[in-house]
């Protein structure tokens, strides 16, 4: 079972972004019009860690648990980050959700979430079956 | 103990925990946190027809399919077991808001009932909020190439500058929606 610490991370994951009611469709309400910090403050902080992380990774050369040596890759520029990016704040307007919390709302029993889900499995198939037609 | 974590969680605890997950992650196993590629793997496992972008062994990603897993898993204990307020304490400038603009009564839960109940799918609300929302979620993060956790946080942990246009991508997308689309719909 290597796979049962990812489980474990998930689920600790689940449960911070619960917590934090960042799964909250009143929340990035909130943010998107400003009204509190709540949002920033968590994706802010997080960001924040993160950052101070993976340089102590960097500057003291830290492997994996099982010895590996910790590679981080570049994301690559295509016009697809900022159209794709600006489709996907539209939705996550609507939504209320990135993908993330769509999983934790579902596990929280949000039947709606079922549905956005599956609708979020169609665009991302559509997205397959269109890429080479699509703006790079 | 027991009674702080069925709290709301404040920014500064719940802040820095989601950004140590980008180096547990790391050292757990080389993985970098992203969360809308599980959507591709389910694609990739379910649906292929044959489509190149889809063709790839996404056994090899599991790993994420099962941190995904996770989530519904820890939606659960963070709603049911831990409990959770009967309404979420927003801002009452954005109740004030939503009561005026977009007619919502009812702010219990995690989504406003008006709005994502599922009888709603019988009129073109549901179909936008439920159905061209969770499209538009699934299509632009993969034209993006991540999400809120691929790009906003693992991306600019990382100080990657690809990850800074799409995260302005997403917030000139989330402004346009609440500040243009939304007063035209309502």
């Amino acid at each position: 079972m290597k796979n049962l610490k990812y489980l474990v991370m998930g689920t600790l994951f689940g449960v911070i972004l619960t917590k934090s009611e960042v799964v909250s469709w009143f929340r990035i309400q909130e943010m998107f019009r400003f009204q509190s910090f709540h949002m920033y403050g968590v994706i802010g902080s997080a960001i924040v860690v993160g950052m101070l992380s993976i340089q102590l990774i960097k500057r003291n050369r830290l492997r994996t648990i099982n010895g590996e040596e910790i590679r981080l890759a570049d994301k690559q520029y295509s016009h697809g980050v900022w159209l794709g990016g600006l489709l996907f704040g539209l939705g996550w307007a609507i939504t209320g959700a990135c993908p993330g919390p769509l999983f934790a709302q579902l596990g929280s029993g949000v039947p709606a979430a079922a549905i956005m889900i599956l609708a979020a499995l169609a665009g991302t198939w559509t997205y397959s079956a269109l890429r080479d037609k699509l703006p790079m | 103990m027991l009674d702080f974590l069925r709290q709301p969680w404040p920014w500064y605890v719940a802040g820095p925990l989601i950004g140590l997950t980008v180096p547990a992650l790391l050292l757990l196993g080389n993985k970098a946190l992203g969360i809308s590629s599980s959507l591709r793997h389910i694609c990739a496992a379910c649906v292929p027809a044959g489509l190149p972008f889809l063709t790839y062994n996404w056994r090899k990603e599991a790993w994420n399919l099962w941190f995904v897993l996770g989530i519904a898993l820890g939606g659960f204990l963070g709603y049911r077991v831990l409990g959770h307020p009967e309404v979420i304490a927003i801002s009452a400038a954005t109740v004030r808001d939503l009561r005026a603009e977009l007619h919502l009564t009812d702010f219990s839960g995690l989504l406003p009932r008006e709005l994502f109940a599922l009888e709603n799918l019988s009129n073109w609300q549901g179909w936008v909020f439920m159905v061209l929302g969770g499209f538009l979620v699934g299509f632009g993060t993969r034209y993006a190439g991540g999400c809120t956790s691929g790009h906003a946080i693992s991306g600019l942990s990382n100080l990657q500058w690809v990850s800074l246009v799409a995260v302005i991508g997403f917030f000139a997308g989330g402004l346009l929606m609440t500040w243009v689309v939304y007063p035209l719909l309502f």
